[in-house]
């Protein structure tokens, strides 16, 4: 069944193909009770919500706070563990994600599948493709209603019916998605974290499009951590937190700080310690190092400080961090570290001289995800765990076992392979590798992604204990609340340089996002961007 | 009856620690052992499990089992030599020139070992300097150094007729041939180094993921090369053996083919394609199997060629479950 998408249509086709009355208040698709489990990990706790045709829903909450098992129920991917699913009133069980889609639930997913040699036309209409003579392709009515669902969409500009996929963008593959969602029916259209990889201009476009599908009654649920635009989009905004639905309410008047609380579950003031002053002892001073990744990098950082480095993804905070560890070659500056200079290229040297890294993403570049808690902690000591030149099992669980303990690193042992523990346990045995090293100057990029709340107060209480102890902190965080909540100070990067500097009474959101804006950046939207950085 | 039941818990706890300190791998391992012994024990009942046949097992394995030994290390950093079996070659060659000009054992043994160790650095800087392949390294290296051994000895079997020298490969001590020494004191140097050394333990990080090692201050290309030095000396080591039990220096018989049963021993003995994962416990349970597969199919008359595809599988399967043991985990 094809839609017949001739040029005599000035009404958009999905909405005679729906048929729903727009701003019809009452839900299209609603759920009661809905429980799910894997294991013993309570996923989704009795979740009670309804969706409604011709409204944007937004769905906010921390990582693992349950959205995605919220989608994929909806979308008929597992199976409910109690509670219902009802539509237009109707009980209705999706034993797998063809009848959720049958029923007209499509959902946007963050990779769109894109046949790359086939074209446009033929990647929206795939299953439904116009007929002659019952078997061959009618490509000129195929051209003609893709051309005509472009239009329509504003998107004639971009996409032309008859190109091939190869090379497209990932909007336009979005797009492309879209439009094979709603032609056909589609009555619920889901978009899970849909702007994560567009630039600003193609997501005002996607949000066009978005309002446009509110307009003619299609149920739109949007999934994002970005709350700008959740706040600009959203109609009414649902609020999860560890598998239970803690709010739905109408977004006007909501505001990023009220759904931060309600997804945090207490005001974030409480999640950091307060800041502490330090001494003007210059623990590490970099002056004017260049890699083939950052230029000209010169910061001083005090014992006992924390600053955080802010920036865009792709700013080169890593590479920083990674220039100053000497993971990378350096082509000029001198980096000092309490009065030893550090040579480039060289992480034992870096480490002898008293400097930790643990870098952003854990699992391929921080831990032996097979070996064992131990054996991982103990990997930059070797002189603390050997007698007579030989490992000695007892003195690593002497030097570990305390500093586990300190962590509260939930493990069965400290043989346990560290690729079976949660997120915030893996981060607290990077940690201990570094605590048993000692070291003066600790770098932490990202330390708390992927990390849930709990275990993201106790990092935090950590960094403020280390410092005390006289160390001096470099955190890279894209959290902004965390950026602002836990530095003494804040250096910005934008296209491998720093672009700004901001003490604790100078730095915010808004300033630093303006020092994050690539140099050529074009004058749009600052606030848009902000839970990006 | 309370009493009875803490009893069996207390086996059961007993038998799993057991099962934990021996590794479930190494655990299949000698049960598949045993299960060879018993069907080659059963269908040649009147030979197999003499002491003579039994010593013949050790001897054919004393060799393969050094060298599956070395590999294994090179298998754990993230590398693989498939020149080894050429160096064996190469050095019962030098050894057997060196000892028949200069008439000293020392000097063949220093001769072997040493371009046993030259032959691995070749290896080694290639690999790591040169930033190719090992496995086409090593490919290219295997038919270099066979080439050498050719045209030192000219094609011919070269001749060892010192008594001492002979003795690494016929002598005794307490009853056991000194091959089994070797590979014994071998066993014994290479677990102390592999599981309780730093550099060995860092191999571990460098073959699992070699950034995190670099993160922890590792110094990736000194342990790279060192570990091909290592392997070609532990070669040069073999191929001492192999003269001194030939009496012969020899380009290609008996040492052709050993690089397949050493990589299949390893695989065979837990390491993973990789790297990060292996032990010596584990080659020498790989290389038993293997000697034993080798000396039960000559018992019962399998017919060469068909001992060169049992062979060939039997790598393949090793690898295949190898793959599966570190896709399930």
């Amino acid at each position: 069944m094809t839609n017949s998408g001739g040029g005599d249509l000035p009404p958009p086709v999905y909405r005679e193909m729906t048929g729903i009355p727009v701003s019809n208040a009452t839900s299209f698709l609603s759920v009661h009770g809905l429980t799910k489990s894997f294991g013993i990990v309570q996923a989704l706790a009795d979740v009670t919500l309804d969706i409604r045709p011709g409204e944007v829903l937004a769905l906010v909450g921390e990582n693992g706070a349950g959205k995605s098992t919220l989608m994929r129920l909806i979308e008929g991917v597992f199976p409910t563990d109690g509670g219902e699913i009802r539509i237009e009133g109707k009980p209705v069980t999706f034993p797998g994600p063809r009848s959720a889609h049958d029923a007209g639930i499509r959902v946007i997913h963050q990779e769109p599948e894109i046949v790359p040699h086939m074209t446009v036309g033929e990647n929206i209409y795939i299953g439904h493709l116009p007929k002659r003579a019952g078997v061959l392709l009618d490509a000129r009515q195929l051209s003609r209603q893709t051309a005509k669902l472009l239009a329509d969409f504003g998107m004639e500009r971009d996409l032309s019916p008859d190109q091939k996929c190869e090379g497209l963008g990932p909007a336009q593959r979005q797009m492309i998605e879209i439009m094979r969602a709603v032609h056909a029916g589609g009555r619920l259209v889901a978009f899970d974290e849909p702007t994560s990889s567009l630039t600003d201009e193609e997501a005002r476009r996607l949000f066009a499009v978005i309002r446009r599908l509110r307009a003619d009654g299609v149920a739109v649920v949007y999934i994002s951590h970005r709350l700008p635009e959740i706040i600009e989009l959203a109609d009414r905004i649902a609020v999860l937190r560890d598998g239970r639905l803690i709010d739905v309410s109408p977004a006007t008047g909501a505001t990023e700080d009220s759904i931060t609380r309600q997804m945090v579950g207490r005001d974030l003031s409480e999640m950091f310690p307060a800041k502490e002053p330090h001494g003007s002892r210059v623990i590490l001073s970099v002056q004017g190092m260049t890699t083939d990744h950052v230029s000209d990098i010169s910061l001083d950082l005090h014992a006992g400080e924390v600053l955080g480095i802010g920036g865009l993804m792709g700013a080169g905070r890593s590479e920083l961090a990674k220039g100053l560890f000497g993971f990378h070659r350096r082509h000029a500056g001198r980096v000092t570290l309490d009065g030893v200079a550090l040579p480039g290229g060289d992480t034992a040297a870096a480490i002898m001289a008293g400097m930790g890294f643990a870098p952003e993403d854990r699992k391929e570049e921080a831990l032996l995800l097979m070996q064992s808690i131990l054996d991982n902690a103990v990997i930059c000591i070797p002189d603390k765990v050997t007698r007579g030149g030989l490992f000695s099992k007892t003195l690593a669980q002497g030097v570990i076992g305390d500093i586990a303990s300190q962590l509260a690193i939930k493990a069965p042992s400290l043989d346990t392979p560290v690729g079976r523990l949660s997120g915030g346990n893996q981060q607290k045995v990077v940690l201990a590798r570094w605590l048993a090293r000692q070291p003066k100057v600790l770098i932490l990029d990202e330390p708390t992604r992927g990390i849930d709340v709990g275990a993201k107060s106790e990092i935090y209480a950590l960094i403020r204990n280390l410092t005390r102890a006289g160390l001096g902190l470099i955190v890279i965080s894209s959290e902004m609340p965390e950026l602002i909540g836990l530095s003494d100070r804040v250096i910005v990067m934008a296209g491998g340089r720093i672009t700004a500097e901001y003490s604790a009474e100078e730095m915010s959101e808004d300033r630093i996002l303006r020092a994050a804006m690539p140099q050529t950046a074009k004058p749009t939207l600052p606030a848009q961007e902000a839970a990006t950085i | 009856m309370s009493h009875a039941m803490t009893q069996t818990q207390n086996t059961r706890a007993t038998a799993k620690d057991l099962v934990d300190r021996i590794g479930l791998h190494n655990l299949s391992l000698i049960i598949a052992l045993a299960a060879l012994l018993a069907i080659f024990g059963f269908i040649r009942s009147d030979v197999f499990f003499s002491t003579r046949n039994l010593l013949n097992i050790g001897m054919g394995v004393a060799i393969l089992g050094v060298l599956a030994i070395s590999q294994t290390t090179v298998i754990v950093s993230g590398g693989l030599d498939i020149s080894v079996g050429s160096i064996v070659g190469l050095t019962t060659v030098a050894t057997a020139m060196t000892i028949q000009g200069t008439e000293s054992a020392g000097l063949g043994l220093v001769a072997g070992i040493a371009l046993g160790a030259a032959a691995g650095l070749v290896n080694g800087l290639l690999i790591t300097y040169g930033r190719i392949n090992a496995v086409i390294v090593t490919l290219g290296t295997m038919a270099i150094f066979r080439g050498i051994a050719f045209i030192l000895s000219d094609g011919q079997s070269i001749s060892i007729f010192d008594n001492t020298f002979r003795w690494i490969g016929i002598g005794r001590v307490l009853g056991l041939p000194v091959p089994i020494w070797v590979l014994i004191i071998v066993a014994v140097a290479f677990w102390v180094f592999l599981h309780r050394s730093i550099p060995g333990r860092n191999l571990y990080a460098i073959g699992g993921n070699p950034v995190v090692a670099r993160l922890s201050g590792m110094n990736l290309n000194a342990y790279r090369v060192s570990m091909y030095v290592l392997s070609g000396a532990v070669a040069g080591i073999a191929g001492i053996l192999l003269a001194a039990r030939t009496g012969s220096g020899q380009p290609i018989s008996g040492s052709q083919g050993l690089e397949l049963e050493a990589i299949t021993a390893a695989f065979l003995g837990g390491c993973a394609m990789q790297g990060g994962k292996g032990t010596v416990i584990g080659a020498l349970l790989g290389v038993a199997i293997i000697g034993v597969l080798n000396n039960g199919m000559i018992l019962t008359a399998v017919p060469t060629f068909y001992q060169m595809l049992a062979k060939g599988t039997l790598l393949i399967l090793a690898v295949l479950l190898a793959e599966y043991r570190l896709n399930r985990s």
